[in-house]
Formats: structure tokens, C-alpha cells, sequence
């Protein structure tokens, strides 16, 4: 298989900040790639660096295994759906889909056929002599996909294009997106900072955070091995315990993550074999829906969050009370030894 | 847009009156002007008019002098305007998006020439056109009125520019089209209305201009020169009155104009909505 | 997919335009030179040029007996300013711009406040075109108007007469520093032709900073119990400080520099306008005409740096 898109050291500065870092990544034809991160990890940068709307300062930027640093946006096989959408306000949406044929050269004809088919792709065929001022969020979203599909790109750079859209909307179009994806086997590159979106839509992700890259894979194992602290805590909700109750509970010092729902309450049943248990004081509950949240203030003043499902429908009150004294206990296999950071760092 | 801005607070009586009297005031003198136009009298200023007429009107247009100085203003008025709409667009591109040494010191000095009372701006044009022994006449009421009017197109080409999402420059070239293709087909046409009014407004104020003029001008008779001479020639009021209200419609309906096209501007291009 | 790469990246760019496009996007710092070679030579050259030839010749000498300028250096110019001739001068000017100033604030700001907080729709849309259509009506006819307005006979009179106002009207021209023999000739006169022709360039600043206000603002001064002419007072009033500043410095600079208003209306007496026309037309002294523009430029920079603490230039 080859590769879409590869990064080797690439970095882009700008003046003093270093928005990109020495990034290096092998994106696979036809994936689903997600770029996940806090705003100013990076992420977009590295979207706008295969773009071609910046250069970086150092590295090589690979498209289907031709170095495109140096070439200009409409030189790339690759197009972009932008997160304000960007249609252009003074033409109607089929003129805007035609847009990437018409200033290719492909005849008028034949341009508006390809459009027309490109509409209907996004469900949207027969809104064509609409401008986009009177389009609904989500419809503009789709002129905008189908805009950026238009050429045919083997590419697709998505710059978190859901963002404006309500929760609803939101989750349809995942689904959309990824069915189109498969549909069209073309790669995508999805942006956001939304780790449950990138984690149900995507092949393999790749979490940055200050201008670098923390771990590339695929969700599963983003979520069940996660390499450093940020990403265990950035990728749902971790306990990353550390220091000298590491060093206690495993014997090294490296800091480990555990997962909320990973962890038990201690009952009359001697620890069995290949278990750890701590103790703390329980200080809050939060019932959130399908499990309660419970925090643990551990001796050494480190907080533990135990998440309980509640699966029982006949469930009765709940059994603990804040202020209470409370054991937890998990398998030693559900812990995940992070790679070494210092305290702080990070999260 | 309109639905819920608050009308918790009524207006007292006496701050609508106080508004609406302020408008009068503005427009009274005018319409005093266009009334005055079409008086049968014909060499004094008293109120209320004596009668209706259309007869100096075909006085005042069928005289040399007055055509002249029409021609003549005109004629200032679309050379300024097109120099003005090159330089305002040129330095509005160079100043709306990139950061660069000299930004604040270029955009301070595009504004100086109307921050700095006209008769700075005119005799400084006066003093290097002497030392340059250039003689006075068109070209130089020109560079003139060019001068000030820039700022007119620029502000009004910059506000559009700033309105006007970068992602849609970006959005062409990666669909494919080359910078002259994004130019032709997405910035021309978005910059258009702008264009003209900023067009608009800087013909109108070149059109009306006196201070610089009366500078700049030697020999030359433009319009408003023209009615500032008038002015002390009683015998001639009804011309007066019929040019002035003349040239009053000249400068007011370009500003009608412009008004309409730069108002729905309020979203930002690009990722508007209502 | 090897190839197809290949023929996209070897777009050809077709005619000269295209070539120079592209080289103007790969090239950012080249373009921007291009774009502001034309604007900085006409503004750096012409314009700015200008305004040091004019500095320079202010230092030149004039010949009283002979008429004649030389290109001799000297500071007599700079120094007869302060003659009290021309310091009076001076000092009318500057009265007069601050007096306008006042009173173009004063009238602008009921107009401004019913603008911004009290239409909407349609009528907003009115009121602004309604003040924007006198602010870039013919100057010079504007002034015409008022000479018509003033005249003996003319409009002013007749309404003085039918209102039996015309005592009242005789005892305020009787003021000294005020008043003058008839409207057209008095200093109250020419006071209203200023305000008039400068007033639309007062409301419109104030009405922008008054816009600018969230109405959630007013609501919470209410809401934390200041009664209206309170949340006027404290609320209100400050925050439209910039909007006055910023129109203050059209009607303040605009007054200072002209000369056409006071030689139609008003007594005799130059301002600093008239008395650099007259310099330099009539009397043909360039360097005292030059020496004297520079009143206004000192005074405009000493205003703004007042105003810019007032905050007039973010609500330019």
C-alpha cells in the first residue's frame, strides 16, 4: 500500500513559536486519519502544511510519494473542507461546486453535470441555484464537501468541519462521513479536537499536543494503551497516578494510568491474586445517566475517579455516602505504564 | 436582526423631539436652497418665495461659464476618483492582513491629508508645484483632490477586505485556481461594491472640493470656485440658486449609493447567514 | 496515480498574467513591494514632499520694500506669530474651534442617543442616511444656504419677525463678542454656520460608540438598582466619551483651518484660513503663509494627544 500523505521532521515556526515540531507521520492511502489535539497543539497547522497555505520550515511534506514543499495550494492533488465553510457568497451553490472544474478548464457542460452528481453525493441534488445565505449550518456544510469533492482529490483534508453544527446534526454527519469515506475510498484527514468524534470515525489517530505528536493509533488502542499521561488524559478520562504510591502500588517509578471504570469498590472478598487495593476518603458523587462518578481522595492527597455503570434498572439508593471511607481495588493488568514525563508535564 | 433589540426604554417626548428637530436643522438650510431655485425673483433673498418658475434654469444651463466650470469638475472628478480607486485598492491589499515595519506610519499618512485642516494640504501642493515651477491648472487640482480621496476608497476597500473571510482565497487555491483565477473570480467580484462606493463617495467629494481647490487651481474655474465667485454678485442669485441646488444633487446621490451598496455588509462574506 | 500527480503538478500557467500571479504567491514579500510602490511614491513623493517643502519655505525670507522671497533662512516668520495682530488671530480661531466643538456635541448628542438606542429597522435606516446626506451635501452650497438664511429679508428674519422675537434678537446681537450689527455679520452667525456645516461629522461618532454599548450593560446597571438619569450618568456619559472625542476632532481641526465661512459670514477679522490665503494670495508673503499653517498643525497634534487619551481613536 502506499502512503498518502508522509511527514519526515517537518516543523513550522512561527517567530518564536514552534506550532509545528519535528513531526513525522505515514498516513495510508484510503484511511480514515484523524489529527487530535487541544487548540494550539498543532494540529491545524499540520492540515494547512498539506494544504499548501504554509510551507513548513523544516522537513519533507510527501503526497502520494511526490515532495510537495514548495508547491502552491492549487499545484496539490488534495482539497480542503474549511471549518467556516468558505463558500463563496456571491455565487449559488452550484456555481460553487463547479468552482474547482470551471478554473480547471473542464467545459461549462460538463462541469455542471459533475456538480450536479457531486450534489446529489451530499443528498443535496436540486439546491443548486440557492445561495448559501440560504442554506441552513448543516446544508452549507454539504456544499462545502461537495465542493471539496468535486475534483475528484485523492485527499480530503477536514479542518474540523463539524464544530459549528448541534449535537444531532453532529452525530449524523459522522456517520455520513465515514460512509462516504468508504464509499469513495479516498483518504480522509480529519481535524478536531473532539476525542469522541475522532475516536468513533477513524481508522488511526494521532494525538498532538504543543506542536508534537504523543501517539499515533488506532482508537482502541489509543484508549486501552495509551503511551503518555497526556494522552491517557486527554483520551477520556484517566487516573495517571505517579511518584512514590507508584512506586508502592508497582514497584517502579514509572507513572501508570488507570481507567475510572477499571476500578471496583472493595467487598467482603480477600484481594485476589494479581489485584491492587488503595484506600481514600470518598468526597464527591456525580450520578451521570449510565454510571455514577465517584472521587477518591487518596491518602498521599491524590484524587482517583471510579466510574460505576449502572446497569441494574431495579438498582436501589446508592450505598456510599460523601465523607465515607472507601477501598478500591483493580487488576494489575488493566494498568497501562506511561512512558516517563515528569510530573506537571503535559496535562 | 431587528426582533429583539430591547424597546424596554421608551423615548421621552422631549429626546424624540430633540432628534427629530435635529434633523430638521440639518435639512432645513437645503431645503431652502432647493426652494430658492425655483423663485420667480430675481436679484434678492427674501422669504417667503414670490412665485413658481423653471425659467432659470434654462438661464443658468444655457450659460458658457457655468458649463465650463460643470465640464471642468467633472472632468477632475473621474480623473481624482480613478487615481484614488488605484492607490486605495493597492494600499488596502498591502495593508489588511500582513504585519510589517511602517504599517501604522503608511496607514497614518493616507489619512493625513484629511486629518490636516485643507489649506495645509493645499498650500504645501501650491509651494511644491512653485518650486517645481509646474503652472497650475487641471493636472494639478488633480494631484490635489487625488490626494485626499485615496483615503475615501481606502477605507472603504480595507472594511470589505476585513469583512471578507481569507479562508475564501484559500478555499480557491486549494480548489485549484491560480492566484490570477482567485483574483479574477473570487476577489474582484467580492470587492465590486465596495469599489464603487468608495468610487462614489470620492466623486463627490472632489466634486464639491473648494479649500485645496482655491489652491491648486491658477487659472481654473471649477464649480464650487465658480459659486464662491458668484456669491458676491447679487445681480445673479437665481443662477446661483439653480446651480447650487445643482451641484447639492450632485454630491448627495452618490452618497444615496453608496449607502446601498456597502449596507448588507454587516455578515461577515463567506460564513454569513441571516 | 503516479502520472496523474505528475500532469497536476505541471499545471502550465497559461499567459503572463497567470505567470506573474503565481510568481506574486510564491514571492509574499515581493508582492507586497508592488502593492505599496504606487501608494508610497504619490503619498511619500507628492504628498509628503509637499508638506516639507511647505515647512522649509516657512523659513525663507520675505522683502517687505521689494515683495520678494529669498531662500534665505530665518526664524522672523516663526517669531511674528506671536505678534499680538496675529496672536489675535490665532486666539479668535481657537475660540471659535472650541465653541463649535462644544456646541456640536451638545446638539449631536440627543440625536446620536435616539439613533442608537431608540430605532431600529427602517427607521434607523433613516435617521442615518438623513444625516449622512447633509455631512456630504455640497460644502460650499451649504454655505450659500446660510448666507440666504442670514440675509437682511431673508428666511431668519422673516421667522424672528412672525414669532415677534425680533427685541430678543436685537438685545442678544448687542452682546459684545457675540453679537454684530445684523445675523449675517455677527459673530453668532458665523457660530451657527460652523455648527451646521460640522454637526453630522459629531453625531455620527457618538451615535457608533452609543451602538457599541450592549443593551445588557444598561440592563444590569437597572438591575443592580441605578435609577435611569444614574445609569445615564455613570454608565452612559463615560462610555460615549470616545464617540464625542473622535467627532470633536473633525468639528475642532475643520473649524481651525477654514476661511471660506468667515469671509461670507460674520464681522471682519481673520482667521488663521483667511490670513494664509490672504499671505499668500493677495500679498504674495509664501513664507508667512507657510509660517502660519503651522498654527493649525501644532494645535490639531496638542488636541489629538488629548483626545487620544480619551480614547477618540478607537471610535474613528
Amino acid at each position: 500500500m502506499t502512503l498518502a500523505v508522509q511527514f519526515t521532521g517537518v516543523s513550522r515556526v512561527f517567530g518564536e513559536v514552534k506550532a509545528v515540531d519535528r513531526v513525522s507521520i505515514d498516513i495510508q492511502d484510503g484511511e480514515f486519519f484523524s489529527m487530535l489535539g487541544p487548540s494550539g497543539s498543532g494540529k491545524t497547522t499540520c492540515l494547512r502544511l498539506i494544504a499548501g497555505f504554509e510551507q513548513p520550515s523544516a522537513g519533507s511534506i510527501r503526497i502520494h510519494g511526490e515532495e510537495a514543499v514548495g508547491l502552491a495550494p492549487y499545484q496539490r492533488d488534495v482539497n480542503t473542507v474549511f471549518q467556516d465553510y468558505a463558500l463563496f457568497p456571491h455565487m449559488n451553490v452550484l456555481d460553487n461546486v463547479a468552482y474547482g472544474l470551471k478554473v480547471k478548464g473542464v467545459a461549462k457542460g460538463e462541469r455542471y453535470v459533475r456538480a450536479e452528481e457531486t450534489l446529489a453525493l451530499v443528498a443535496l441534488d436540486g439546491y443548486g441555484a440557492r445561495k448559501p445565505a440560504q442554506l441552513s449550518g448543516g446544508q452549507r456544510q454539504r456544499v462545502a464537501l461537495a465542493r471539496a469533492l468535486v475534483n475528484r482529490p485523492r485527499v480530503l483534508l477536514l479542518d474540523e468541519p463539524l464544530g459549528a453544527l448541534d449535537l444531532k446534526l453532529r452525530e449524523q454527519m459522522q456517520g455520513e462521513l465515514k460512509k462516504l469515506q468508504r464509499q469513495l475510498g479516498i483518504t480522509f484527514i480529519f481535524v478536531t479536537h473532539d476525542q469522541t468524534e475522532a475516536l468513533s470515525m477513524s481508522d488511526r489517530v494521532a494525538v498532538f499536543n504543543k506542536g508534537r505528536i504523543e501517539q499515533v493509533d488506532s482508537p482502541r488502542n489509543l484508549y486501552m494503551k495509551p503511551a503518555t499521561a497526556f494522552v491517557a488524559e486527554f483520551v477520556g478520562t484517566s487516573n495517571v497516578l505517579r511518584g512514590a504510591l507508584a512506586q508502592r502500588l508497582t514497584g517502579q517509578a514509572l507513572p501508570f494510568s488507570i481507567r475510572p471504570e477499571h476500578i471496583r469498590f472493595a467487598d467482603d472478598q480477600p484481594l485476589a491474586s494479581g489485584e491492587l487495593e488503595v484506600s481514600g476518603l470518598l468526597h464527591d458523587i456525580q450520578y451521570q445517566g449510565a454510571a455514577t462518578r465517584y472521587e477518591i481522595q487518596l491518602e498521599n492527597g491524590q484524587n482517583l475517579s471510579v466510574s460505576q455503570a449502572n446497569d441494574q434498572w431495579q438498582a436501589g439508593a446508592p450505598t456510599f455516602q460523601p465523607g465515607q471511607a472507601v477501598t478500591a481495588r483493580w487488576a494489575r493488568a488493566a494498568m497501562v505504564a506511561l512512558q516517563d514525563l515528569a510530573p506537571g508535564e503535559g496535562h | 436582526m431587528r426582533s429583539n433589540t430591547p424597546s424596554s426604554e421608551r423615548a421621552s417626548w422631549g429626546l424624540k423631539l430633540a432628534a427629530w428637530a435635529g434633523l430638521l436643522f440639518l435639512h432645513f438650510p437645503i431645503l431652502i436652497i432647493f426652494i430658492y431655485a425655483f423663485n420667480t425673483e430675481d436679484a434678492a433673498f427674501s422669504f417667503p418665495p414670490q412665485g413658481f418658475t423653471l425659467h432659470w434654469f434654462s438661464v443658468a444651463f444655457a450659460r458658457v461659464d457655468v458649463l465650463e466650470a460643470i465640464k471642468l469638475s467633472l472632468q477632475i472628478a473621474c480623473l481624482a476618483t480613478l487615481i484614488a480607486l488605484v492607490l486605495g485598492t493597492l494600499a488596502a491589499a498591502a495593508l489588511y492582513r500582513r504585519d510589517f515595519f511602517g504599517k501604522e506610519g503608511i496607514s497614518l499618512l493616507l489619512i493625513l491629508p484629511i486629518a490636516l485642516p485643507g489649506i495645509v494640504t493645499g498650500l504645501a501642493l501650491l509651494a511644491a508645484f512653485k518650486t517645481l515651477d509646474i503652472e497650475p491648472g487641471i493636472f494639478t487640482i488633480v494631484v490635489g483632490h487625488a490626494t485626499f480621496c485615496v483615503v475615501i476608497v481606502y477605507n472603504n476597500v480595507i472594511a470589505r477586505f476585513r469583512r471578507t473571510s481569507y479562508s475564501l482565497i484559500e478555499a480557491s487555491m486549494d480548489l485549484g485556481a491560480d492566484g490570477w483565477q482567485t483574483f479574477r473570480y473570487i476577489i474582484l467580484p467580492n470587492l465590486g461594491s465596495a469599489l464603487l462606493a468608495g468610487g462614489m463617495l470620492a466623486f463627490a467629494l472632489s466634486f464639491d472640493e473648494i479649500i485645496v481647490t482655491t489652491f491648486t487651481a491658477g487659472h481654473e474655474r471649477t464649480l464650487p470656485l465658480w459659486l464662491l465667485n458668484q456669491l458676491s454678485r447679487p445681480r445673479d442669485v437665481p443662477v446661483t440658486n439653480v446651480v447650487a441646488m445643482s451641484v447639492m444633487l450632485v454630491t448627495m446621490i452618490p452618497i444615496l449609493g453608496a449607502y446601498y451598496l456597502t449596507k448588507g455588509g454587516e455578515s461577515v462574506a463567506g460564513s454569513g447567514g441571516k | 496515480m503516479e502520472a496523474s500527480l505528475k500532469s497536476r503538478t505541471r499545471q502550465p500557467a497559461h499567459g503572463p498574467l497567470h505567470r506573474l500571479a503565481n510568481l506574486l504567491y510564491r514571492k509574499p514579500n515581493l508582492y507586497l513591494a508592488l502593492l505599496l510602490v504606487p501608494p508610497l511614491l504619490w503619498f511619500g513623493a507628492i504628498y509628503f514632499g509637499s508638506l516639507l517643502t511647505l515647512l522649509w519655505q516657512g523659513l525663507y525670507t520675505f522683502d517687505d520694500y521689494s515683495m520678494m522671497v529669498t531662500p534665505e533662512l530665518t526664524l522672523d516668520n516663526l517669531i511674528a506669530l506671536f505678534r499680538p495682530a496675529n496672536y489675535d488671530i490665532i486666539l479668535r480661531t481657537l475660540s471659535m474651534a472650541i465653541a463649535v466643538s462644544l456646541a456640536s456635541a451638545l446638539l449631536a448628542f440627543p440625536i446620536a442617543y435616539y439613533m442608537a438606542r431608540h430605532t431600529t429597522g427602517k427607521t434607523k435606516a433613516f435617521f442615518y442616511i438623513a444625516v449622512m446626506m447633509p455631512m456630504w451635501a455640497s460644502y460650499i452650497v451649504k454655505a450659500y444656504a446660510w448666507t440666504l438664511l442670514l440675509a437682511k429679508g431673508g428666511v431668519a428674519q422673516w421667522f424672528v419677525d412672525q414669532l415677534g422675537l425680533a427685541p430678543t434678537l436685537q438685545l442678544i446681537l448687542s452682546i459684545p463678542g457675540v453679537g454684530g450689527s445684523t445675523l449675517s455679520t455677527s459673530h453668532l452667525g458665523r457660530f451657527l454656520v460652523f455648527v451646521y456645516i460640522w454637526l453630522p461629522f459629531m453625531i455620527l461618532p457618538i451615535q457608533a460608540a452609543l451602538e457599541r454599548l450592549p443593551p445588557s450593560l444598561l440592563q444590569a446597571s437597572a438591575d443592580l438598582g441605578a435609577r435611569p438619569w444614574q445609569t445615564f450618568v455613570q454608565v452612559i456619559l463615560p462610555l460615549s466619551i470616545p464617540g464625542i472625542a473622535a467627532g470633536s476632532i473633525f468639528t475642532f481641526s475643520l473649524t481651525l483651518g477654514d476661511f471660506i465661512v468667515p469671509q461670507l459670514v460674520g464681522p471682519p477679522g481673520f482667521f488663521i484660513g483667511s490670513m494664509v490665503y490672504v499671505q499668500q494670495g493677495a500679498v504674495g508673503n509664501m513664507p508667512m503663509a507657510a509660517a502660519f499653517t503651522l498654527v493649525p498643525i501644532v494645535l490639531i497634534a496638542i488636541y489629538l494627544s488629548i483626545v487620544k487619551r480619551l480614547g477618540a481613536f478607537d471610535a474613528l
